[in-house]
């Protein structure tokens, strides 16, 4: 597991100014020169429909009413239902409790992760201290910890503290992410040169003065995309949310649930409506925004 | 970079006092100035990670540990734990459920990872090519990573319905009759993972592509003056290059499938605890929620959750050995 920093570290390139950085990756790949041939494009329009198509659907099923969805064939046009069902699902689960407390959930999450990962980011790229490698080799380990190995002794100490149904039960864990930590270390070491800290030194600067008018704006875009990125993530949970919060007071995440396999008889539409309630706000997000997140999540995995 | 950084970290107190460009300034008024600088510059960094490995040790180290204790007791929600030795484990041992989902865990985790990572591969090398409308197919093969684990599963169970699904209508029409996908044990673990390969295989697709397109160009021009085909470039040129990213890759889905719970879970909806009416996808994940939560053995699931840990730093060190085997083969 220590290795798995060397390896990727291994993929970028040498140099890292910028621009050369750029000419290289536009003149490097297989295929760069090579234009794609109609049989490229027949795959990856088999693939974007097949990664389009549920989407749509659900769209589809969500305006729909239950007859109509588990009448064969399979509408494949929306309906006109999509009020009705919203109805239901609010009648269902509290929704907007759940929207209220997943936008809280995520937002601190990302926030906090995007501030304690910058510093520690910050200090494992440009900074020289005893034990960096060795402790970076700990972050990097501890991305590979599932929280199946956490959640009892975490819901033991939450249930002891009445913190059960409680979204800080679900904040309080995630406030900094080995991710996040990694993800803008990588960045910052290539993107901030050594000088322009030796220069803020040199003038009597001392570290939360480098910090603010040093490393925060050139770390700005990276911060972005990672708020961007824990936001995704954290919007999402599943696994902890599920175990610490309740149908009273839940995550939209949690709200699903419910909706999919609660006391009420299974109304499919309404399920899949709520599937598309808990979708669109992300979905929102990445039609303004897809094209960073897509350089995020590629800088994250493989720049050094 | 290292020795720069070292110059700067112990060297700038004393430049700032010697620096000709300073000269005008009154300069530090005494010696506790330059140690508080010195102290800020030596302490900073540890300041920096500090929120990152605190609360690494209190919701990661603390309850990893701690859970292997309360593994070997026997314990339920607000009770005291009783020390009850390996018998949890013993008890794991003799109990067909549990390697039940041990199979489960294993064989979800084969086929929801290694069909995506091929296919990521291939759509990587595919918009590697010089497309029209490049980056629509790069946001359009990801949105799936936007949806969440519960709202994908809740709408594949649509289309997974044996009764009235639109994939076995579908397959009805190229002569494969009723499946079902959820009651017979296969179908139901390919219905799951085409979940998982649906959300995940776009993501590293992306992966893959940003590796490749930091490989060298004229590695391609050598491969191609040597007449090698496209085929043979993509297998001795692409595929070596990016390697060290497939091996991270895997690392991470392989983490991923053995922590399965989510889409097992919701895609068996009233059953989902117990992973389907036979527990025929019921994963380890699914079964220590049942132990602890179901049942409230807190000590039981705590020793499923210990074995999960074994199984990773098992896979981990296999595939540490992979790595480096194939390192020293092809000289990387």
């Amino acid at each position: 597991m220590a290795d798995i920093t060397q390896p990727i570290a291994g993929t970028a390139p040498r140099r890292s100014d910028p621009a050369t950085k750029r000419r290289r990756l536009r003149a490097g790949g297989a295929g760069k020169q090579q234009n794609g041939g109609p049989i490229a494009y027949a795959f990856l329009i088999l693939a974007t429909l097949l990664s389009l198509f549920p989407l749509y659907w659900t769209v589809v099923a969500a305006s729909r009413t239950d007859t109509e969805l588990v009448t064969p064939p399979t509408p494949l046009l929306p309906g006109s239902h999509l009020i009705d069902n919203l109805k239901i699902v609010w009648d269902q689960v509290d929704m907007t409790k759940a929207l209220i407390n997943s936008t809280i959930v995520a937002g601190c999450v990302a926030l906090s992760t995007v501030l304690f990962a910058t510093l520690a980011g910050f200090a494992f790229a440009k900074l020289q201290f005893r034990g960096r490698n060795a402790l970076l080799t700990v972050v990097v380990t501890t991305m590979t910890i599932p929280p199946q190995l956490t959640v009892i002794p975490l819901y033991q100490i939450v249930s002891n503290i009445g913190w059960v149904g409680h979204i800080q039960s679900v904040i309080l864990p995630s406030l900094v992410a080995a991710f996040g930590v990694f993800f803008m270390r990588q960045f910052l070491s290539e993107a901030l040169p050594v000088e322009l800290i030796e220069a803020a030194r040199v003038d009597g600067a001392h570290s939360l003065r480098i910090i603010w008018h040093v490393v925060f704006p050139i770390a700005r875009p990276a911060m972005a995309v990672l708020g961007m990125l824990v936001f995704v993530q954290s919007w999402n949970d599943f696994f902890w949310p599920f175990i610490a919060l309740n149908q009273q007071n839940p995550t939209v995440q949690v709200a699903l649930q419910g909706l999919g396999s609660g006391d009420h008889t299974i109304n499919h539409a309404v399920v899949v409506c709520g599937a598309l309630v808990a979708t669109l706000p992300l979905l929102l997000v990445f039609a303004v925004l897809g094209k960073q997140i897509v350089g995020g999540i590629t800088a994250g995995a493989v720049k050094s | 970079m290292a020795t720069s950084v070292r110059a700067t970290s112990d060297g700038s107190p004393r430049s700032s006092r010697t620096a000709p460009r300073l000269s005008g300034d009154p300069g530090p008024p005494a010696g506790w100035r330059a140690k508080l600088f010195r102290l800020d510059t030596k302490a900073s960094p540890y300041v920096y990670i500090a929120p990152f490995f605190l609360c690494f040790a209190a919701f990661g180290l603390f309850p990893l540990i701690y859970t292997g204790w309360l593994s070997f007791n026997e314990v339920q929600l607000g009770t005291h734990a009783t020390w009850v030795g390996a018998r949890n484990y013993r008890e794991l041992w003799d109990n067909s459920f549990f390697w039940g989902a041990l199979r489960n865990t294993f064989t979800l985790g084969v086929i929801s990872t290694v069909p995506q990572l091929l296919m990521a591969l291939g759509l990587a090398h595919l918009l590697n090519y010089k497309l029209r409308a490049r980056g629509f197919f790069r946001v359009a093969i990801l949105a799936p990573y936007a949806t969440s684990i519960a709202a994908a599963t809740l709408v594949f169970v649509q289309l997974f319905n044996p009764d009235y699904g639109m994939i076995n209508q579908l397959l009805g029409h190229v002569g494969i009759g009723h499946v079902q996908w959820s009651s017979s044990k296969w179908p139901a673990q390919i219905a799951i993972s085409a979940i998982v390969t649906w959300r995940w295989t776009g993501y590293n697709a992306l992966i893959y592509l940003a590796a490749m397109q930091a490989v060298p160009a004229d590695l391609y021009e050598a491969a191609a003056l040597d007449g090698a085909s496209r085929w043979r470039q993509f297998i001795s040129v692409t595929i070596p290059s990016i390697r060290p990213t497939i091996f991270f890759t895997i690392i991470v889905s392989t983490i991923g499938a053995t922590q399965l719970f989510g889409e097992p879970l919701m895609f068996g909806g009233t059953v989902g605890y117990s992973g389907g009416t036979d527990h025929q996808y019921q994963t380890l994940s699914l079964y220590m929620y049942d132990k602890g939560w179901q049942i409230g053995e807190l000590g039981q699931a705590s020793a499923v959750a210990w074995v999960m840990l074994l199984i990773l730093l098992l896979i981990g060190a296999v595939q540490l050995l992979v790595m480096r085997a194939n390192r020293r083969k092809l000289g990387g």
